[in-house]
């Protein structure tokens, strides 16, 4: 690790730099934390490899891992070739090459800020990255914006990541609850009608909450009676106790608001119930999940099937993106990527891309680089980093359980991709932490 | 009342593992004198039986289809189960479909023998130790099982389903004068507590009315006696373990349809099982069985709407809430035996 030690000559140095500097440059001139030393940068990987997001957490570090292998020149560099910014060229960032540590989240917070702390202190990581649950990547945010380093948030869907809980130092690619509610409701207003009461059962944590709210609030919006909303206990196994009164509810659409080994059992459970069999209302049962994830999907088999949620980003997308980022994956892996591999891959894209426009890993540099940055070529279309939360907004895709698969891979197939008119929402929005939402200021560490 | 007895019949279910994982349990510690903590792992495997033996049903062979594209655009690999192919596509599908059933074949022997082997192999060598240490050894290997699992499988829960002619589920409300939906109950859950009452009525019968079980209930009450007639206990007690194995095993591999089987399924269960064990008295069988019932269904009730607003948080602590109320009440458990444990 290199350590960073004050002396009174690098701050009258740095001082000296900073006054003789134009204001925007000033932080690329004092120092910073784990300032990148020997023609070599460590980036710290930070997903769950164990727990029961393993799985999630292996699909982002061979995203991480290939990201790797095409900032320092290998493979067929990916999405590098259709990136719209051109200052990757395959000889790492700034020169120097990239390597990196991993660490094991666990999806637990204390255990996630463990692992990133070891990364920033004992192997000078200079960035954090990774995470498949929201609650790890509020921690870990807080830990790099105490410690002055960059997180780029990997998969991670609650409001508040970006919005109460934003920081200056973290940087969220991944779309939110509110985003997949405005994208959701329309179409499920258009499939199911407008005159529907909709049963939550909601997974009892940060994510669960903001997620209830925004798909409550948009579907409401649309006509939609919410008419119960169930907190689950997030180590709950067996849902039948939640899912059998639903029917005597007067409810005529479940919506579940659980993500992995949550949302297999509750749908798995729901099915078994018979709920997508029954008539409620007068008119058929539906089940929604809003978040939707490939690879966990895979758990509940076919019970998936027909039903509408949300995605981040999809194999099948057609752009010239996409399918680079597929092929290179697929080819070095056999299967196609997941949105979370995809999100992580895009994300450590973006960091060396800031860091190269920014000409410095000051994090004070790269943040300004990265607030407000507008690119293309990464496999949702015309993205914005906007610069008052930090949160990328772009297309956002509704999908729905194929009925048909060819594959095992082929579970979900995307019925519209929303445009980013219809996601956005300004900054101080209620559910994003109002007007008191704050990024704080840049931290540099060191 | 009808949401009473919706509550009841949830509450079955789950009810059936925890008794047949706490049956085991005590098994285990009547006739060893061992806490095994790795008894929740033995839940799992057999869970992984069924998974097993729904992969090997499902082994193919690889057909090109030039028609379609992988997701790489390269013509599609279609495969068909070689149960199709030799027994014919309906056939085929219907063997796979009892994938679950047949798994109970499979697994039974396997559960005797992973029994047996950790048995011999491993919690031997602990019998004359502290129960701390056997509690921490059975827990080590318990981490063991799972990462071999977790190894094989993978941590994503893998889809189990019952056969199509078993799953959706049935109105028993309409039995009872009730609104239609009022009480929706699936078969699979049904069959659940039937296969349960049927396994524990066979285990209480093998003891109560073979040769073999008067020994095995023999060995329990006073094992020196036992043995100084020249009977070889410890063998018996061995395939005890197996058998006790063998009745999680079978709890887990019918337990997959209601719930896609994880590496960490066990552990889901383990604790609860250990306080059913206690709350219906330690070494003894049917207050076992009595408290995974009674257990399951207050745990039903617990998580309602109603009760978790009147009281937030009491689906997660109710089984505990009831343990010390038991254990202040009746310090030996609902059926505990004077003198065990007590030493």
């Amino acid at each position: 690790m290199s350590r960073i030690e004050l002396s009174r000559r690098s701050m009258l140095k740095a001082g000296a730099a900073g006054l003789a500097t134009p204001t925007v440059f000033a932080g690329a001139a004092w120092s910073f934390t784990n300032d990148p030393q020997g023609g070599a940068v460590t980036l710290g990987f930070n997903v769950p490899q164990t727990g029961p997001y393993a799985d999630e957490g292996a699909d982002e570090l061979r995203a991480y891992e290939l990201a790797v292998e095409h900032l320092n020149g290998g493979g067929d560099g990916g999405m590098i070739n259709t990136f719209s910014s051109k200052t990757l060229d395959g000889a790492g960032i700034l020169g120097q090459k990239v390597e990196f540590v991993t660490g094991d989240t666990q999806t637990k917070g204390d255990a996630a800020r463990a692992s990133a702390k070891s990364m920033i202190e004992k192997d000078g990581a200079i960035m954090i990255t990774g995470g498949s649950s929201s609650s790890t990547a509020i921690a870990v945010q807080g830990l790099c914006q105490e410690a002055g380093v960059i997180f780029m948030a990997g998969l991670t869907h609650s409001n508040d990541t970006t919005g109460k809980d934003r920081k200056a130092n973290g940087f969220r690619h991944f779309f939110n609850g509110y985003m997949s509610g405005a994208a959701l409701a329309p179409v499920l207003a258009n499939r199911y009608g407008t005159d529907r009461k909709a049963y939550h059962l909601t997974a009892d944590y940060t994510w669960g909450w903001t997620q209830q709210e925004s798909i409550a609030n948009s579907t409401e919006a649309l006509g939609w009676e919410t008419i119960n909303n169930v907190l689950t206990p997030l180590a709950s196994t067996d849902f039948s106790a939640y899912i059998a009164p639903v029917l005597n509810s007067g409810a005529d659409v479940l919506v579940l608001n659980h993500y992995g080994g949550n949302m297999v059992n509750s749908l798995t459970n729901a099915v078994q119930f018979g709920l997508r069999d029954r008539e409620a209302n007068g008119k058929n049962f539906e089940i929604v999940v809003p978040l939707y994830s490939r690879l966990m999907a895979r758990g509940a088999g076919e019970n998936v099937k027909g039903i509408f949620g949300s995605t981040n980003w999809h194999w099948s997308l057609p752009d010239d993106g996409s399918k680079a980022f597929v092929r290179s994956f697929g080819t070095k892996y056999g299967f196609p990527p997941s949105q979370a591999a995809h999100t992580c891959y895009v994300q450590t894209l973006l960091y060396a891309d800031a860091v190269n426009r920014a000409g410095s890993f000051n994090p004070c540099a790269v943040v300004e680089a990265l607030e407000g940055f507008q690119f293309d070529g990464l496999g949702n279309g015309p993205t914005l980093y906007r610069a008052d939360d930090h949160q990328c907004f772009k297309d956002v895709l509704v999908v729905q359980g194929k009925e048909n698969p060819t594959s095992e891979f082929d579970i979900l197939e995307v019925v519209e991709v929303t445009p980013r008119a219809q996601v956005e929402y300004p900054s101080d929005h209620p559910m994003f932490g109002g007007p008191e939402a704050s990024l704080g200021s840049c931290n540099p560490g060191a | 009342m009808d949401a009473l007895l919706l509550q009841i019949l949830n509450g079955l279910d789950k009810g059936s593992a925890y008794a047949l994982i706490a049956l085991g349990l005590t098994l285990i510690f009547g006739t060893l004198g061992v806490v095994n903590f790795a008894h929740g792992a033995l839940f799992m495997i057999g869970a992984f039986c069924a998974v097993f033996i729904q992969g090997v049903l499902n082994l193919s062979y690889e057909t090109v289809d030039e028609t379609q594209k992988d997701f790489l655009g390269n013509p599609l690999k279609v495969k068909t189960p070689h149960v199709e192919n030799w027994f014919g596509p309906e056939t085929g599908a219907a063997i796979i479909d009892w994938s679950v059933p047949l798994a109970i074949l499979f697994a039974i022997p396997v559960m005797i023998a992973v029994g047996v082997i950790m048995e011999r192999g491993l919690i031997k060598h602990f019998y004359k130790r502290p129960h701390a240490d056997q509690i921490l050894v059975t827990f080590g290997l318990a981490i063991v099982l799972q990462e071999v699992i977790k190894y094989f499988y993978g941590a994503n829960p893998i889809p189990t389903p019952a056969p199509s002619s078993l799953a959706g589920a049935f109105d028993f409300g309409v039995l009872f004068g009730f609104d239609p939906n009022a009480i929706i109950y699936p078969y699979w859950r049904m069959i659940y507590f039937v296969f349960a009452i049927a396994i524990i009525g066979a285990v209480f019968a093998f003891l109560q009315f073979t040769t073999y079980g008067m020994v095995v209930r023999a060995g329990m009450a006073d094992r020196e006696t036992v043995s100084m007639l020249g009977i070889n206990i410890d063998k018996r007690f061995t395939m005890m373990f197996g058998i006790a194995a063998a009745v999680a095993g079978l709890a887990g591999v019918m337990y997959t349809p209601i719930n896609p089987p994880n590496y960490h399924m066990g552990m889901d269960f383990l604790v609860l099982s250990f306080v059913v064990v206690v709350v219906g008295g330690m070494g003894s069988l049917p207050g076992a069985v009595l408290a995974g019932f009674l257990l399951g269904i207050l745990e039903s009730f617990a998580s309602t709407t109603w009760a978790t607003t009147t009281i937030p948080g009491i689906n997660q602590v109710i089984i505990y809430v009831v343990a010390i109320i038991v254990l202040l009440t009746r310090p030996r458990g609902l059926m505990g035996r004077k003198g065990v444990m007590e030493e």
